[in-house]
């Protein structure tokens, strides 16, 4: 029989490594053979570790799987949840980026083929670059990583540059709380990504590429460099792409755990050997980006999804989502939550129906007071905005930013001063320096809402001042958007922001 | 005191020509400086300031400017960590779920602050902003081993393990 037990960090976290040693040990002593599969994960980290057992007849799934059921697990006693694709967090899911994820042995490349993948690239190898410029236009697939900036105009951008070298640089500086789609993709279906920046690159005429990944992230950091290594040797990456004759290489760069480098001119002085300041724009990276030459920069959801834009054409991609936020979205849904995990649907489901519906509420069985979507940029939003459906434009006119798409939950313990006052503390603490109104104001920010919890409730007018000045005066989203926590947090629940005054009341 | 059974061996002394090997191998890449701090780091445990001129030299830029881009970043060590380095997550996720307590509770175990390592030598702990265990927090790296749902008794698991 073959057993999948997953290699993906949090599967491992929970203890995968203990239970695969512990299904061989047991394997070998009762004589029977057993293959192991280090699968990705399925996303459902409420599961984990999720072990999958083919018997020939479909993966039944068992989780979450501790030592001290390999016992039942071999006599066959052991219940089970069933097959994995009949699990209802699974079943919903319109998988098209993360199909694979899971699935496949991550670094057997023919299992990739079996399942899809390489058909995008060679789709890709029988076109012009105009013409898969157009076809990432068509798909209207928007950048991922959080400013949802229109993929295929980017790549226009790149590929009308006049230059001798070119580059694709993927962002998998992924530091935002609450996300990890990218470093699940990278450890469950690292081919996807390589195949994306491939097809990249030959549709703006780049023959490099880099993935920026920050070094927090061990376990994606060596499944890349496998993969990277396995498709060189197979021909996927190198002077001569499946026999195309066309040239793509590519390098993991690991970052150095500066939060600011997820930052796109931040992360190209990073990957130039500089210090991650924020450049000013313009130029635009797509003009004068890694070493002043024509750039793209995406982030890795973005190019992972490019290989099932060519398999199976921008026009089915693009019919699903809402508005114009098109395709699929890779919720992360975290925090304090009973179901949590990688969910990846249409564009246009309600935060409320990820939170209470999939999510199933909190963990702790508290009720949910607030969720911050998009990272620690991103606003908190009570249960009143609930009804907001994921879109780009539809967070935005909500006050928030759908971001790359995390969702922390949090139970009605929290206290929103103390998550505003860490939201300026992260800022002053990961602030690049380069300008004032974020070097500074994130201290001066910590300092307000020191004065306002200690009763000083005039403080709040000087706070709403700072974050303005903050918003509109930094030079990239750290300083401009950590005024989105704060400001929501001081809008919804201003009762956690006047608490001494209550008491002395 | 008996030394934990699986604590990572001590780094090898510094010597320059270590420093000088590793510049060589990366010179050639495109943006080399950070590959070869991490690499004289992996080697030596930290980046020892004597290796700063060294590397300013062999890639013709200024002290400063690398002096500069070891300062800027959090991963980059001027001194030794202790013989364990526990990495706590301090972002909002891990939050949620108490991570703020279990950090607290590990500190005042150890009797330190964040960076800051046991007189014993045996344990750094370092704070960490998100380890993409979000779904499964308060989340924790033991010297590049990942933990998930890291509790009192977790901890004290970890803490115990590494001799402190």
């Amino acid at each position: 029989m073959r057993v999948y037990v997953p290699r993906d960090s949090a599967a491992k976290a929970l203890g995968a490594d203990d239970v695969a040693a512990a299904i061989r040990a047991e394997a070998e002593r009762r004589g029977v053979p057993v293959e192991i599969v280090r699968n990705g994960s399925r996303g459902m980290v409420f599961l984990e570790p999720l072990v999958e057992v083919d018997r020939g007849d479909g993966r039944e799934a068992f989780g979450p799987f501790r030592t001290a059921d390999i016992p039942a697990f071999f006599d066959g006693t052991l219940a089970g949840l069933g097959r994995v694709e009949e699990i209802d967090f699974f079943a919903r899911q319109t998988r098209l980026t993360f199909a694979r994820c899971g699935v496949i042995d991550p670094l057997d490349l023919d299992d990739y083929a079996a399942h899809g993948g390489l058909a995008g690239l060679r789709r890709a190898l029988a076109m012009t670059g105009a013409a898969i410029v157009a076809e990432v236009t068509a798909s209207k697939l928007r950048g991922r990583g959080g400013a949802g900036f229109p993929t295929g105009i980017k790549w226009k951008t790149v590929l009308d540059a006049e230059a001798d070298r070119k580059f694709i640089v993927c962002n998998a500086d992924e530091g935002d709380s609450g996300t990890f789609a990218d470093r699940m993709i990278m450890e469950g279906d690292p081919f996807s990504l390589i195949e994306g920046m491939a097809i990249a690159g030959l549709g703006v005429g780049a023959s490099k590429g880099f993935v920026y990944l920050r070094s927090e992230y061990p376990d994606a950091i060596e499944v890349m460099n496998a993969a990277v290594g396995i498709a060189r040797d197979r021909g996927l990456l190198g002077d001569d792409i499946l026999g195309s004759g066309r040239a793509f290489d590519m390098e993991i760069r690991v970052g150095a755990g500066a939060y600011v480098c997820g930052e796109e001119t931040a992360l190209l002085n990073s990957l130039e050997g500089k210090r991650g300041t924020v450049r000013a724009k313009p130029p635009l990276p797509a003009l004068e980006g890694f070493l002043g030459k024509p750039t793209v920069v995406n982030n890795v959801i973005s190019l992972a999804t490019v290989p099932v834009i060519f398999e199976k054409g921008a026009d089915h991609y693009a019919a699903f989502g809402v508005g114009r936020s098109r395709g699929t979205v890779t919720l992360q849904i975290a925090g304090n939550v009973k179901r949590g995990g990688l969910f990846e649907t249409a564009f246009g489901m309600t935060l409320g129906d990820a939170v209470d519906t999939i999510g199933g509420g909190t963990a702790s069985g508290r009720p949910v007071k607030a969720v911050q979507v998009g990272g620690p940029l991103g606003a908190y939003f009570p249960r009143e905005k609930f009804a907001t459906p994921l879109g780009y434009e539809e967070f935005d006119a909500e006050g928030g930013l759908i971001g790359h798409a995390g969702i922390v939950v949090f139970d009605d313990t929290v206290d929103m001063l103390a998550m505003a006052r860490f939201a300026m503390e992260f800022c002053a603490v990961e602030s690049c320096g380069k300008c004032t109104p974020c070097r500074i104001g994130a201290v001066r920010g910590v300092e307000t809402i020191d004065r306002i919890a200690d009763g000083d409730t005039a403080a709040s007018a000087l706070l709403t001042d700072l974050c303005e000045t903050m918003r509109d005066g930094s030079l990239c989203a750290l300083g401009g958007f950590t005024p989105y926590p704060v400001m929501s947090a001081l809008d919804h629940f201003p009762g956690d922001f006047h608490i001494m005054k209550e008491a002395a009341e | 005191m008996q030394r934990p059974p699986n604590v990572t061996p001590a780094p090898p002394p510094f010597e320059l020509d270590g420093v000088r090997a590793i510049v060589d191998a990366h010179r050639a890449l495109d943006g080399p400086l950070l590959p070869i701090l991490h690499a004289v780091q992996a080697r030596f445990g930290h980046i020892p300031e004597a290796a700063v001129p060294v590397i300013a030299e062999m890639l013709n830029l200024g002290r400063a400017e690398v002096h500069g881009v070891v300062s800027f970043y959090h991963d980059f060590r001027r001194e030794r960590t202790g013989r364990r380095v526990v990495r706590l997550c301090r972002a909002e996720a891990c939050q949620s779920v108490g991570g703020a307590e279990v950090a607290a509770r590990t500190l005042q175990r150890l009797g330190i602050g964040w960076h800051e390592t046991t007189p014993d030598g045996a344990v750094t702990v370092e704070p960490v902003y998100c380890l993409g265990l979000c779904a499964c927090g308060p989340a924790a790296m033991v010297d590049g081993k990942v933990v998930g749902r890291v509790d009192a008794a977790r901890i004290e698991a970890i803490l115990s393990e590494a001799g402190a």
